[in-house]
C-alpha cells in the first residue's frame, strides 16, 4: 500500500468521524427542541419552556464543536485530496458551496438569536429562530449527503477531455435518487441519536431522583421520537437503501454480507467472522433465503457473490466493511426493540417507575453514535476502491504533492487538538447536566444580545 | 464566464476580510486594549453576535472557489498544506476561546480563553497576510500546475521560496497593522469610556505605521513581481484603485480626529476593499502566478470548471447571496448601537 495514500485516507477518516459525532446530535436535537418549544407555546406549561432552554444550552455547546471540527472538512478536499478536487470540483463543490451560501449563513444569523435572544425576541419570535436553525442544520445535511451520493452513484455529469467532470443538470445532482434515500436514512439516524440522548438524560434524572418533572418530559419526548425514528430507520429507509445499493453496487452488497459465492436463496449472516483467504464465514449463524427475499422479494432469487466480480473491484477492506455493516444493522434492530418496550411501558403509564428500563435507556446513550459511525463506515468503505463509483479510483485522487510525513504531522496535530477538545466538552456537558434545567442561572459573562436597548 | 466568477470569488474574499477582519483585529487587540474583565466582556459582546456569520464568508468563498476554479483550490490548498492546516487549528482555538468562555465563570479559565482568542486571532491575521504575499509573489508551480512550499527556506523570495520570506513576512506585518486598525475602529464604534479612549490612542499610534507599511509593501510587491504593474500600465482606469486606498487612509485619520466613528470605520473598509481589489486587478487573469515559467501559472482559463457547471451555479449563487446579505442586514440592525459597560 502506498504510504502517503494510506495516511491521507486515515487523515480524512479520522477528522470526518470525529466531526460527525457533533452534527448527528445537532440535527437530532433541533427538531426535538422545536417540538418542546411548540408544546410550551400550546400548553403554557413552563416545564416545556425550561426543558427547551436546557437542551438549547447543550445544543449550543455541541453546535460550536460541530462548527470548529467542520471547517477543516471544507478544506481537506483540497489539502489532502487535490487530484480528486481538481477533477470533480465542477460537480461536488456545487452542493458544498450551496451549503455555505444557503445553510451556513442561515444558521449563523439565527444561532445567536436562538441561543441568547429568547427574552428579546419573545416566545413566538424565538420559536422561529429555533425553527430556522433546525432548517439550516437539516439543509446542511442534505447538501453534504448530495455530494457524497454523487460519489456513490454519479449522475447528471459530463466528462471533459482533461478527465474532469461538469454537471449537466444541477437538479439531477440534487434529486439523485441515491441522495434522497441516503438523506432519509441519515436524518432518521440523527434523530435516533437525539432521542436516545434525551431519554438517557431523563432516565438519569429519574434514577437520581432529581429534576423529576423534567426527567419525565425528556423521557416522553425521547421515547416518542425514538420509536418513530427507529422504525423509519429500518423501514422504509434502511430497506430502500439496502435494495438500491444491491442494484447499483452489487459487489459492495456481496462484501457487506460476505457472500463469496453467488447463490439462489442466498442467506443472511447474523453472526460470524469472514475469512477472506478461505472464502468462508467462521462461527456462522445464518437465516437461509433471507438475503434473496430482502433484495428481490422472493426467496428463490439469485444474489451475485464476490466470485462474480474481478478482485481489483472488491472493496479494499472486506472484514471492516462486514463488521461495520453488521454493527450498524444489529444495533439498529436493538434500538427498535428498546424503543418498542419503552413505548409500551410509557403507554401503560409504567415507564417512569420501571427502573430496569430506565437503566437500559440510560446506558443505551452511546450506542446510536456507534451505529451512525458504523453506517458511514459501511457507505464509505463499501464504495472502495473508488472515490467516484466506477469512474475514479481512490489511489488516483490524493494529494501526491503532500508527503506521507507532512500528512502524518497534521494528522497527529488534529488528534491532539481533538483530544483536548473532547476533554473540554465532557467537562462543559457535565457542568450543564449537574446544574440541570432548574439549577441556578448560568455563569454567562457576556450575553451577546445585551446591546443598548435590549435586555438579556 | 470565467471573469464573472473571478469577480464573484474576489468579492466574497473581500467580504470575508472586511467583515471577519474587524473581529480578528478586535481579537488581536483584545489583551492589549481591554484590561479589565468588564472591558473584555465588552469586546466579546461587540463581536459575539456577528463573528460566526463573518467567518462563514471564508467557508462560502472557499466552497465557491472549489466549485468555480477546482484546479486553483486543489493546487493551492495542497501546496500551502502546512500553513493551511495551522490556520485550521487556529480557527478551532479561536472559536473555543470565544464560545466556551461564557460557560465557565472562573477567572483562570477566563484568562485562558481570552489568551486563546487573542493569540489565535493575531496569528490568523499573520498567516492570512503571508498568504496574500505568497499569491502576489507567485509560487514554484510545476508543469502540472502543482507545487509544495515548506513553511520557510532561506527567507528569500527566490526560486525556492518558503511560505515565509522577507517579502511575505512584510505583507503579514502590514496586514496585522491594517487589520488591527480595522478592528480598533469597529470597537470604537461599539464601545464607550476608558476602552474607547484607549482604542483611539491605539489607532493614533498605528496610523503612521499603516501608511508606512502600505507604501513599503507596495514597493516590495513591484520589486518582487514586476509584472504586477502590467494591468495598470494598460490603461489609466486602474489608477483609481490606489487613489481610493489613499482616500481610505486619509479618511481614517480625519474622521478619527473629528470623532466621527462610523465614517472612520467605513474609511477603513474602503481602504481594505481598495487594497484587495488592487491586488486582484494586478493579478488578473492569473489566479496564482508561477515564480518560474509563466506558462505554469494558474489562470482563470486553465483553472475554471466546465462551462455547464459555471453557468448552472450563477442562478443559485445570486439568489443565495442576496438572501445571505438580507440576514446580515437583519443581524447588524438588531445588534446596532454601543454595548453597555456592565450588566444593567
Amino acid at each position: 500500500m502506498n504510504d502517503a495514500l494510506f495516511i491521507h485516507r486515515i487523515h480524512f477518516a479520522f477528522t470526518i468521524t470525529y466531526h460527525y459525532i457533533f452534527p448527528q446530535l445537532t440535527m437530532g436535537l433541533a427538531p426535538l427542541i422545536v417540538a418542546l418549544k411548540t408544546l410550551g407555546l400550546r400548553t403554557q406549561d413552563p416545564v416545556y419552556g425550561n426543558a427547551a432552554r436546557f437542551w438549547t444550552k447543550i445544543f449550543g455547546i455541541n453546535f460550536v464543536a460541530g462548527v470548529v471540527t467542520g471547517i477543516p472538512m471544507e478544506f481537506q478536499f483540497g489539502t489532502n485530496w487535490s487530484r480528486f478536487s481538481q477533477l470533480t470540483g465542477g460537480v461536488i463543490a456545487q452542493p458544498l458551496a450551496m451549503e455555505g451560501v444557503f445553510s451556513f449563513f442561515l444558521e449563523s444569523a439565527f444561532l445567536g438569536m436562538f441561543l441568547f435572544g429568547e427574552k428579546r425576541l419573545g416566545r413566538v419570535g424565538h420559536w422561529w429562530a429555533a425553527f430556522l436553525v433546525f432548517l439550516g442544520s437539516w439543509l446542511s445535511g442534505f447538501f453534504i449527503v448530495a455530494a457524497d451520493a454523487w460519489m456513490q452513484h454519479p449522475v447528471a455529469y459530463n466528462r471533459l477531455p482533461d478527465g474532469s467532470f461538469e454537471v449537466t443538470s444541477l437538479w439531477g445532482v440534487l434529486a439523485n435518487r441515491w441522495a434522497l434515500i441516503q438523506y432519509a436514512h441519515t436524518m432518521s439516524g440523527a434523530v435516533i441519536t437525539g432521542a436516545f440522548a434525551m431519554s438517557a438524560l431523563g432516565a438519569f434524572y429519574l434514577l437520581n431522583n432529581r429534576h423529576a418533572a423534567y426527567g419525565r418530559v425528556f423521557l416522553r419526548t425521547g421515547v416518542i421520537a425514538g420509536i418513530i425514528a427507529t422504525a423509519f430507520q429500518i423501514f422504509p429507509s434502511g430497506d430502500m437503501h439496502g435494495r438500491y445499493m444491491a442494484h447499483h453496487q452489487p459487489v459492495t452488497t456481496a462484501a457487506m454480507e460476505a457472500l463469496f459465492q453467488s447463490q439462489t436463496g442466498a442467506p443472511i449472516v447474523i453472526l460470524g467472522q469472514p475469512d477472506i483467504e478461505r472464502r468462508r464465514i467462521d462461527n456462522p449463524i445464518v437465516v437461509n433465503n433471507a438475503l434473496s427475499f430482502l433484495i428481490y422479494g422472493t426467496t428463490r432469487a439469485e444474489v451475485k457473490g464476490l466470485d462474480q466480480f474481478p478482485q481489483q473491484d472488491w472493496p479494499t477492506n472486506i472484514p471492516l466493511l462486514y463488521f461495520a455493516y453488521h454493527v450498524m444493522a444489529g444495533l439498529g434492530t436493538l434500538f427498535a426493540a428498546v424503543m418498542i418496550v419503552s413505548a409500551l411501558l410509557l403507554w401503560r403509564g409504567a415507564l417512569f417507575r420501571t427502573s430496569w428500563m430506565l437503566w437500559v435507556l440510560m446506558l443505551a446513550f452511546p450506542f446510536p453514535y456507534i451505529a451512525n459511525t458504523a453506517g458511514w463506515l459501511t457507505a464509505e468503505i463499501g464504495r472502495q476502491p473508488w472515490l467516484v463509483y466506477g469512474l475514479l479510483r481512490t489511489q488516483d485522487g490524493f494529494s501526491s504533492n503532500v508527503s506521507a510525513a507532512n500528512g502524518l504531522f497534521t494528522l497527529l496535530g488534529f488528534m491532539g487538538l481533538y483530544g483536548l477538545l473532547s476533554i473540554l466538552l465532557l467537562f462543559l456537558f457535565q457542568r450543564e447536566i449537574e446544574r440541570g434545567p432548574e439549577g441556578p442561572p448560568g455563569d454567562e459573562d457576556y450575553v451577546p444580545v445585551t446591546v443598548s436597548g435590549g435586555e438579556a | 464566464m470565467e471573469t464573472i466568477w473571478f469577480v464573484l470569488v474576489v468579492l466574497m474574499l473581500i467580504g470575508y476580510v472586511v467583515l471577519d477582519g474587524f473581529d480578528l483585529g478586535a481579537g488581536a487587540l483584545h489583551l492589549v486594549a481591554a484590561r479589565t474583565g468588564d472591558q473584555r466582556r465588552m469586546v466579546l459582546q461587540a463581536i459575539g453576535p456577528v463573528w460566526d456569520g463573518n467567518e462563514v464568508w471564508l467557508l462560502a468563498a472557499g466552497g465557491t472557489l472549489f466549485y468555480a476554479f477546482p484546479l486553483l483550490y486543489a493546487s493551492s490548498f495542497s501546496g500551502f498544506y502546512l500553513a493551511l492546516n495551522i490556520v485550521l487549528w487556529l480557527l478551532v482555538f479561536r472559536a473555543i476561546g470565544i464560545e466556551f468562555r461564557m460557560h465557565l465563570a472562573n477567572s483562570v479559565w477566563r484568562a485562558f480563553f481570552d489568551g486563546a482568542f487573542s493569540l489565535a486571532s493575531l496569528l490568523l491575521i499573520v498567516f492570512f497576510g503571508a498568504a496574500l504575499g505568497n499569491v502576489m509573489r507567485g509560487v514554484p508551480l510545476g508543469p502540472d500546475h502543482y507545487f509544495f512550499v515548506p513553511l520557510w527556506t532561506d527567507f528569500r523570495p527566490g526560486s525556492h521560496p518558503g511560505i515565509l520570506d522577507w517579502y511575505t513576512v512584510l505583507c503579514a506585518v502590514a496586514t496585522l497593522v491594517a487589520v488591527s486598525v480595522h478592528g480598533a475602529l469597529y470597537l470604537i464604534l461599539k464601545t464607550e469610556g476608558a476602552l474607547n479612549a484607549r482604542l483611539r490612542a491605539i489607532v493614533k499610534l498605528l496610523w503612521p505605521a499603516l501608511v508606512l507599511f502600505s507604501g513599503v509593501a507596495l514597493w516590495a510587491s513591484v520589486l518582487v513581481h514586476p509584472q504586477l504593474l502590467d494591468n495598470y500600465r494598460a490603461g489609466p482606469a486602474g489608477w483609481i484603485i490606489p487613489a481610493l486606498a489613499a482616500a481610505g487612509l486619509g479618511g481614517i485619520f480625519h474622521f478619527t480626529r473629528t470623532g466621527r466613528e462610523r465614517n472612520a470605520f467605513l474609511s477603513s473598509c474602503l481602504y481594505i476593499v481598495a487594497v484587495l481589489s488592487g491586488a486582484a486587478f494586478a493579478l488578473y487573469p492569473d489566479l496564482l502566478p508561477s515564480s518560474g515559467d509563466p506558462a505554469n501559472s494558474i489562470t482563470i482559463r486553465n483553472a475554471a470548471a466546465g462551462g455547464l457547471s459555471l453557468s448552472a451555479g450563477l442562478y443559485w449563487w445570486v439568489a443565495g447571496m442576496l438572501v445571505a446579505i438580507g440576514y446580515f442586514v437583519l443581524v447588524y440592525t438588531m445588534f446596532k448601537g454601543k454595548v453597555r459597560a456592565s450588566h444593567a
